[in-house]
């Protein structure tokens, strides 16, 4: 029972949680001798100023809103999955080498059956941490961060040799990059700017995912595991597939996430040995995102935008007021913390609301179908 | 080359790499052993990293480096302390709040206060007298410099507070059982900022040995993930100090070995090298867990209810 205030203050949380951060930021600013609303004036021009910069943004948005969306329904399951940055880079090999393979297809065909492929390799490495942690108890947290680390070694390996650029063996470079996609297989654009049709894709999937979590059964089951995992085995829900299915469907979306990026923006995987070079932080960022979009799909899709814009503005920043767009790294990381901070105060007052409307403990209790509210062990 | 010259080599870079693991996961030992976990330290090294190497760059003066990071360090764990313990944040997300943070602020002024990768003098190599001088083993453990004497140092210490000392086993009830350690009076928050803070401290200092002492540079995103590993160290050891130099050592000496691998052109892709420790602890972490348990209270908040 939420008041139509409380709600409203509630989602407004978040928004608080930037501005603190946006604030701190500023500060920043000033101790380094940047007049703070020049720079965050570079900003917005940087990521709203015309029409490519909001393709831009909008292009930048993609990943994140990707990795947020399986964020959304790992954290939903209480599973933390960190590892969305190997789920892309698997996703992206195994994308990249059907369009290397099947030159000879359509590219319609080939670019469905390269973002299967994406599905299919995050799939695989977000399911192995949670078979892992369903059926051995393993730590996801720790276990999606070796997986980050394992998924960046194969990039390497097979970027350097199996998958190398045939042109590049012949040069002294050498650059650890494979060959082009052929044309054809690009994501078809939506304007005369760099957007692509990943875009519609990853708004349709948020759509896609709220339903699954909220209009499905199995949906149901994944929210009931993440709100009270022992109330949920009573009720006959087999909780150790449920994690298993959420941190697979979250893989996936961000092995979904990688192909996209190769069909969508480079054309061609390309690595500089670290994760970043590939993601471009999108793994971590995405749960920056989905936070920030109260871990609903669709709130979700409005907070990669605002994330897309704060990285592209940053670059904007970068060269009007020399700010190095690492600052927006930092404020990404403080916007974590405060939303996560001010997430007790908004339970302390959901609990003073329970104890006054009911003093019955309900063993049986089902998961809100209230979006806003949020799983408890996540966010306790 | 000679076969002695390699396996001494191995051995020295062996030992000498296990410092920033064990700086990191020993800190990390304290921070779990009182119920909170800390994946903030990635970030929290980097910015030890660079408070060390700037400080000690302009001033010529390791020492004053190593002092910075030591604050940056605890300023840091103040901190995550106010946000884990007064706020009760939940631990695995705010972590990663506090690693994007470190991440982006460290390469932030980095690029401000340095602009271009420089280089320092690290600390040296002090010979132990007498025991540098035993052939063979002595090279490989008494010819190190400071830096790495102090991290191995730190296991016993660390193994002696945690189960010899009142303060460790105040650490390991609040760990274990909050509820009952407050009702004997034993103050569950002041306990936590005393673990986190000093958790803080040692990953500011992993940083520091990274770049005034092994590496002697700084640059963005040096530790590459390093800190998380150090987190995932302590369960790999299942939180205890001697669990978690066996573990510190595996990385080590893998790292060591693909990395000596790489100088003699040994024919085997160092990816795959790379690639072992993480298996090889997702493998322990495998058998390990349904023999150990972490403490109860790990990732618990602790409210008194007042």
């Amino acid at each position: 029972m939420r008041s139509k205030l409380d709600s409203f203050v509630d989602a407004l949380l978040p928004v608080f949680a930037t501005l603190a951060a946006l604030g701190v930021g500023a500060l920043m600013l000033l101790i380094l001798r940047v007049n703070p609303g020049e720079a965050y004036g570079a900003l917005w021009e940087g990521a709203f100023g015309s029409t490519n910069a909001i393709a831009e943004t909008l292009v930048k948005s993609v990943p994140l809103l990707l990795v947020g969306l399986g964020i959304c329904i790992a954290f939903r399951a209480s599973v933390i999955n960190i590892g969305a940055e190997g789920q892309m880079i698997i996703g992206g090999l195994m994308a990249t080498q059907i369009g290397l393979v099947f030159t000879d297809l359509p590219g319609w065909m080939v670019i469905i059956m390269a973002i299967f492929a994406g599905f299919l390799g995050g799939a695989i490495w977000g399911g192995i941490p949670g078979a892992l942690k369903a059926y051995f108890n393993v730590n996801e947290i720790l276990s999606t961060v070796m997986m980050n680390a394992i998924a960046v070694q194969i990039m390497n390996y097979m970027l350097r040799g199996p998958m190398i650029d045939p042109a590049q063996l012949e040069k002294a470079s050498k650059i650890p990059q494979t060959a082009r996609l052929a044309d054809a297989f690009r994501l078809p654009r939506l304007a005369p700017t760099r957007l692509h049709l990943g875009f519609v894709i990853a708004i349709a999937l948020a759509i896609l995912v709220y339903i699954l979590l909220w209009r499905t059964t199995l949906g149901y089951r994944i929210r009931a595991v993440g709100q009270n995992p022992h109330a949920s085995r009573y009720g006959g829900i087999r909780v150790r597939r449920r994690i298993v299915t959420a941190l697979l469907l979250s893989g996936a979306l961000a092995g979904i996430a990688g192909a996209i990026q190769v069909y969508g923006v480079n054309y061609r995987m390309i690595t500089d040995g670290s994760s970043t070079g590939f993601t471009g932080g999108a793994g971590f960022n995405g749960i920056v995102a989905a936070l920030f979009g109260q871990l609903h799909p669709i709130g979700t899709i409005p907070a990669s935008i605002f994330f897309g814009a704060l990285l592209v503005g940053a670059n904007k920043m970068q060269r009007a007021v020399q700010i190095p767009s690492a600052l927006i790294g930092a404020l990404n990381g403080l916007v974590v913390i405060f939303v996560v901070s001010s997430e007790m105060w908004r339970n302390k007052r959901q609990k003073d609301r329970l104890s006054i409307e009911s003093d019955v403990v309900n063993m049986g209790e089902s998961p809100s179908d209230d979006p806003t509210s949020t799983p408890e062990e996540v966010l306790a | 080359m000679n076969p002695e010259l390699v396996i001494v080599g191995v051995l020295t870079s062996g030992i000498r790499l296990a410092t920033p693991y064990l700086y990191a996961a020993i800190g990390e030992t304290f921070g779990q052993r009182s119920g909170v976990l800390n994946l903030g330290v990635d970030g929290q090294m980097l910015l030890g990293a660079f408070a060390a190497f700037y400080v000690a760059f302009t001033t010529g003066n390791l020492w004053l480096g190593l002092l910075a990071a030591i604050i940056v360090g605890a300023l840091m764990g103040l901190a995550m302390a106010f946000v884990t313990v007064n706020l009760q944040a939940v631990q695995g997300i705010s972590g990663i709040g506090f690693y994007l943070f470190g991440l982006g602020m460290s390469e932030l002024l980095f690029k401000m206060m340095l602009g271009t990768v420089e280089t320092v003098k690290g600390f040296p190599i002090v010979s132990i007298p007498f025991l540098g001088d035993i052939p063979f083993v002595g090279k490989i453990f008494f010819q190190q410099n400071i830096m790495v004497y102090g991290a191995f140092l730190l296991v016993p210490l660390a193994w002696f507070i945690l189960n010899k000392t009142t303060l460790g086993l105040k650490i390991r009830a609040v760990g274990e059982n909050p509820e009952a350690a407050d009702s004997l009076g034993v103050s569950v928050a002041r306990i936590r900022y005393f673990t986190i803070i000093l958790g803080g401290i040692l990953s500011g200092l992993a940083g520091a040995s990274m770049s005034i002492a092994l590496l002697n540079v700084f640059q963005q995103n040096m530790t590459s993930g390093l800190g998380f590993i150090a987190v995932a160290l302590v369960y790999f050891g299942a939180w205890r100090a001697w669990g978690v130099l066996a573990g510190a050592l595996l990385f080590s000496f893998v790292n060591s070995i693909q990395l000596w691998m790489q100088v003699l052109n040994v024919p085997i892709p160092s990816e795959i090298a790379v690639m072992l420790p993480y298996i090889l602890t997702i493998i322990v972490l495998v058998l390990t867990v349904s023999r150990v348990r972490p403490p109860s209270a790990l990732t618990k908040p602790f409210d008194r209810g007042d």
